[in-house]
């Protein structure tokens, strides 16, 4: 018998074109997605050299970093942003690249349209410029985050020159408390390990926490490996990642269904396969869980304290919570649900998809937004939002004093119109809460949809369990 | 991509941990469609204040830092963001070498694609030359040799440094990557065959 491979292991034998002298691999992309911020300088490359693009058929494009998530109608009124939306148009009608324009139904954020498309699949490699693209491992593809000088390699080859990871395993045992969300599994892994913690690792999440979690669930769990420093984040294909693929438009077809879902199968980890680092948490002990600072790291359940620097020994820590404690207007030992916001934002390719806004939807239902709240809803795709209205999301959110927008990156990294003014505070269900990310010395506090939905309702941090 | 010579500078010293591509080059300098011009804006918002004035207590704003080729900083630099922006408006700033105790992945990766040297060391050493930069001291940093050398009170003080031999070897040279691996197309093509009648799927699936 064969020894026991990691998922991660079979991928990357399954993708191996060769290996070179020094010691790296050259390893096949199947998949790659492209949006405007990080691709025109690729495309500028590859005319320099006098290159063409190898695969375009196995390259999907979109707009979706910079464009506005309000009046559409009118266009892109930011000149910069025009020019590198119609910049990515045209260089993917030279090379025969199929664009989602943002007048498209299926345009959205690159990582929630490549899995509702079926563009994603189990065993994939699947790459693009962006570093959340590591949220397509909820299938079992390995998927990571590459800069623009790789974009280009991949326009160029469809291979990227590679070293292999080491494979870490995060085991969530258990079954988390009734309330508690894969945001908040996410947010429990990087306050444990750390935003360096997976630095050199592809992470694979097991357990029956993650086993149990919906393949939206899952891909919010693998969306914020980075945050924990890996750049892959990997989950077992099931029976539930079948059944999410079958019919969607890049599927395979109905008479190869059966021999891929055979084959996706077969590339769960075995029984027994070693991984050079494994990590155990309890899902019985996760509440939901909120940031206070300015670290993705920065984590404390919602039931706690802003934490005191002057209770942390190592002094480059204390150093550091206190510029964040300074930035972000906090007092320590002050309890997290007296923390006042002005801000919600619940979207991104971490929480903007279907079952996000219907739990963000049940807690906004015949409750009102507190009146000195600003809150928007920015749903994750075209499709996503056309699905919300059939169900009458946007009809909740809207009573309840939600904005509600156009499908975009919008207020997650804020390059668009939509961001916090200095000192504003906002609970926001995406990804970073870094200095500045939501707007320049704009105070971010991450967390999962209901939760952020409940700030909207209470105006200040709350528990979603209590509303 | 020009091939990495040695350098003699002296180094910013930026004693922070956890630094982000966000921090390095924020967003709304994404919006170009070149690869040049991004140094006046690294760190942009730790450089100047609200009115885009220059904030005088920042490093890079201090007048003897004004030309180092060379960069001290703490743990988990280049985290966040895939952002090939970082590096860019790094090396358009004019700086060629990164110190730090450990680098974010995708940012050291990307620091070689654009001839920028990430060195990493010992967090007790990466401190030493944060101490030596504070004092202004001039740093050779030889790559052929994996050396970083300078004279403290007339003592030579020398670290040696790790580094991936592909990485070096791409650095020095200053490779074309995308050339290297067209060189080796048939592999490529081949490996299309074999996957195509392993898994056919992969290639019938056709944009609606």
């Amino acid at each position: 018998m064969s020894t026991p491979k990691t998922l991660y292991d079979k991928i990357w034998n399954d993708h191996l074109v060769s290996e070179n002298e020094d010691g790296t691999s050259i390893i096949y992309i199947d998949r790659h997605l492209v949006h405007e911020v990080t691709s025109p300088q690729a495309f500028e490359g590859l005319k320099i050299a006098n290159r063409s693009v190898r695969k375009p058929h196995f390259t999907l494009a979109t707009a979706d970093h910079n464009i506005p998530t309000t009046n559409r109608d009118e266009g892109i009124s930011d000149p910069e942003s025009k020019l590198q939306v119609d910049t990515l148009e045209e260089n993917c009608k030279e090379h025969g690249i199929t664009f989602l324009s943002m007048s498209d139904k299926r345009q959205g954020i690159v990582h929630i349209i490549g899995p509702e498309q079926g563009f994603t699949q189990p065993g994939m490699t699947i790459v693009c410029g962006d570093s959340h693209t590591s949220t397509h491992g909820a299938f079992g593809a390995l998927a990571w985050g590459i800069g623009t000088s790789e974009v280009e390699h991949v326009l160029a080859t469809q291979t990227l020159v590679q070293t292999k990871a080491k494979n870490m395993q995060i085991n969530i045992q258990g079954e988390v408390p009734l309330g508690v969300t894969a945001k908040d599994i996410v947010l429990k892994i990087i306050q444990t390990i750390g935003t360096a913690g997976g630095t050199g690792y592809v992470i694979e999440y097991t357990g029956d926490a993650i086993k149990s979690l919906t393949m939206e669930g899952r891909m919010t769990v693998c969306n914020m490996s980075i945050e924990a420093g890996a750049r892959a984040g990997l989950i077992s294909p099931d029976e539930k990642t079948i059944e999410y693929l079958e019919g969607r438009p890049f599927s395979p077809a109905e008479n190869e269904y059966q021999s891929a879902s055979d084959y996706w199968l077969s590339l769960a980890s075995d029984d027994g396969a070693a991984y050079d680092k494994t990590v155990n948490i309890d899902a019985s002990d996760i509440i939901p869980q909120v940031t206070w600072g300015t670290s993705p790291e920065d984590v404390v359940s919602i039931d706690g304290l802003v934490p005191n620097p002057e209770d942390e020994s190592d002094e480059t820590k204390k150093k550091s919570m206190i510029r964040a404690l300074e930035y972000m207007g906090l007092v320590p030992n002050t309890p997290l649900k007296e923390v006042k916001v002005d801000k919600v934002f619940i979207g991104s390719c971490t929480n903007g998809r279907i079952e996000d806004l219907r739990a963000a939807s049940k807690i906004a239902k015949n409750r009102k937004v507190a009146d000195h709240v600003n809150a928007i809803i920015v749903p994750g795709s075209g499709l996503v939002k056309q699905q919300a209205e059939e169900e009458g999301l946007d009809k909740i959110f809207i009573e309840s004093g939600f904005e509600w927008r156009e499908p975009g990156c919008s207020m997650c990294l804020a390059m668009n119109a939509d961001k916090l003014k200095p000192q504003e505070r906002c609970a926001s269900t995406s990804n970073r809460n870094f200095e500045g990310r939501q707007g320049r010395g704009g105070r971010t506090h991450l967390m999962s949809p209901a939760m952020a939905a409940a700030a909207a309702i209470n105006g200040k941090l709350s528990d979603s369990r209590e509303i | 991509m020009e091939k990495f010579k040695k350098i003699e500078s002296n180094a910013i010293p930026l004693p922070m941990v956890n630094v982000d591509t966000d921090m390095i080059i924020p967003k709304q300098f994404l919006k170009t469609i070149k690869r040049t011009g991004l140094g006046k804006n690294l760190f942009y918002e730790l450089r100047y204040d609200e009115k885009d004035a220059p904030i005088d207590s920042f490093v890079l704003n201090q007048d003897k830092y004004k030309d180092s080729q060379i960069l001290i900083t703490g743990k988990n630099f280049g985290c966040g963001s895939s952002r090939e922006h970082a590096p860019w408006s790094i090396l358009d700033y004019g700086i060629k070498c990164i110190i730090a105790s450990s680098f974010a992945d995708i940012f050291y990766n990307n620091c070689f694609k654009n001839g920028i040297l990430p060195i990493k060391l010992d967090e007790s050493e990466v401190t030493k030359l944060q101490n030596a930069a504070e004092n202004s001291l001039s740093f050779t940093i030889d790559l052929e040799n994996q050396k970083i050398s300078y004279f403290d009170k007339n003592i030579n003080h020398e670290v040696s440094f790790e580094l991936d031999k592909a990485k070096k070897t791409s650095l020095l040279e200053g490779l074309d990557d995308i050339g290297l691996t067209l060189a080796k197309v048939n592999h490529i093509s081949d490996f299309e065959n074999k996957q195509k009648s392993i898994t056919p799927w992969l290639y019938s699936q056709q944009i609606k």
